[in-house]
């Protein structure tokens, strides 16, 4: 993979950047919204807003899968491990805040809560101590949705179930295009969730919503052609669906993937943090999988949850509407160490992007 | 959480691979998403590969990128 230097070679950074100048428009504001974690930390981190024009603002949506679950869902994992099941989770998830406990503080209370690196690690656990109870909390977009339908579909001991927190992208961007003031130019589409969706699904957005929109991979010069690809629809007033990240996304997807997620769950209403309901956008495991559905086995069912603490501006900072340096929380009250908020938690969290970036740069 | 890393196929074994991150060191993948064969390069994500990733698809990336910074250029 020596091409590698070539999506991060300084030079060609900067010929883009110089081209984006030739395209960007002369006045006016530009404004196009990513929604993902990684594209944020590949933006701070190589410091790329620095090369574009002054009117050309790009702005991170609900791109973090762990910062957008509800208090409910984990108050449900943290009643689960109060019950005694084993809850397994990736790190991330850990320290994300419920209405009354995170997962650690109920670890520290004497819950059995253990991090795995991938949800098999849990399976493997589960057949070991066949005299336990064994929960994975599956946290994640399209990404990760198909790796759970893999195992909830495979060959699973009776001791292993799953709570189920996946939630879909598509639906979280419409969303955005709702929120009036935000008034969004074009999207930079995520290229892991596309590689498991393929471009189809994004076709609502350039056909009915007018909106240009470019799949972009994780590399500093992909994010940076995503833009300059962006910025030239816009000054062609155009409206396209574009893939900068045909190395990985192909425009099916995975298909077996997409398979496996049809065959496992069904679509149905979930609650974001900091954003509420949104119809047809989060998973559920079909009936025919109930024995392996925790809320089900176990009659876990949270339906209100405190999803933002006082002074707290996550639910602003997941749709895009403030950076987080406008929290009057952040690296005060809120910082890495103590997070007040989810965005602060996981290391997709805008938040927590900015403190590592933003902050060390300062 | 949505990351993903390339990593080549060293050895299959049924839904299992070994596969090589790029530090000579063999992890163990699951590898039922794809069909993909020893010696191919596969995206992993939390231990599953999901997408296999072609060197031809590489290359066509990089030609996107040059067709589009040539434009303009005349
Ligand atoms: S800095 Fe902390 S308190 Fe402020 S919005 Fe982010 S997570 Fe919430």
């Amino acid at each position: 993979m020596s091409d590698n230097l070539r999506f991060r070679n300084p030079e060609l950074a900067h010929s883009i950047a110089e081209k984006i100048k030739t395209v960007a428009p002369k006045k006016g504001m530009v404004k196009f919204c990513h929604v993902c974690g990684t594209h944020e930390w590949t933006i701070t981190h190589y410091g790329l807003r620095s090369l574009l024009p002054e009117n050309v603002e790009v702005i991170a949506g609900p791109g973090c899968p762990v910062c957008i679950v509800p208090a409910a869902e984990i108050d449900e994992a943290v009643q689960l491990a109060q019950k005694g099941v084993v809850i397994t989770c990736f790190g991330d998830v850990l320290r994300v805040p419920g209405s009354q406990s995170s997962l650690l503080e109920a670890k520290a209370a004497g819950a059995d809560v253990r991090i795995v690196y991938a949800v098999s690690d849990a399976v493997e656990m589960a057949k070991h101590e066949p005299t336990k109870q064994f929960v994975f909390h599956a946290v994640g977009f399209e990404t990760t949705a198909p790796i759970t339908a893999v195992e909830a579909l495979g060959d699973l001991p009776k001791n292993f179930s799953f709570l189920v927190s996946h939630r879909l992208i598509p639906p979280a961007m419409e969303l955005l295009l709702g929120v009036g003031d935000l008034q969004i130019d074009g999207f930079i589409a995520p290229g892991h969730v596309s590689a498991i969706i393929g471009l189809k699904p994004y076709e609502l957005f350039t056909r009915v919503y007018r909106m240009p929109t470019v799949v972009a991979g994780f590399e500093p010069n992909d994010v940076l052609m995503s833009i300059y690809m962006l910025l030239k629809q816009v000054s062609e007033h155009d409206a396209q669906l574009e893939n900068e990240y045909s190395r990985v996304v192909k425009p099916e997807g995975n298909p077996k993937a997409i398979e496996m997620m049809k065959k496992a769950f069904t679509v149905t209403a979930g609650n974001w943090r900091g954003i509420g309901r949104l119809p047809d956008s989060a998973l559920q495991l079909r009936p025919s999988l109930a024995q392996f559905d925790a809320r089900e086995k176990f009659d876990v069912h949270v339906t209100e949850g405190k999803d933002i603490n006082f002074g707290c501006e996550c639910h602003l900072v997941i749709i895009g509407k403030i950076k987080p340096d406008k929290c009057p929380l952040f690296m005060k009250a809120c910082t890495p160490a103590k997070p007040v908020g989810a965005c602060m938690v996981s290391s997709e969290g805008t938040c927590r992007v900015w403190a590592k970036n933003v902050a060390a740069q300062a | 959480m949505c990351l993903a890393i390339p990593a080549k196929i060293m050895s299959l074994d049924g839904a299992k691979a070994h596969v090589d991150f790029g530090q000579g060191v063999l992890r163990e993948v699951n590898v039922s998403l794809v069909e993909a064969k020893v010696g191919e390069y596969v995206l992993v994500h939390a231990g599953y590969a999901i997408q296999v990733l072609e060197e031809k698809e590489a290359l066509e990336t990089l030609s996107l990128w040059n067709d589009v910074l040539a434009a303009g250029q005349e």
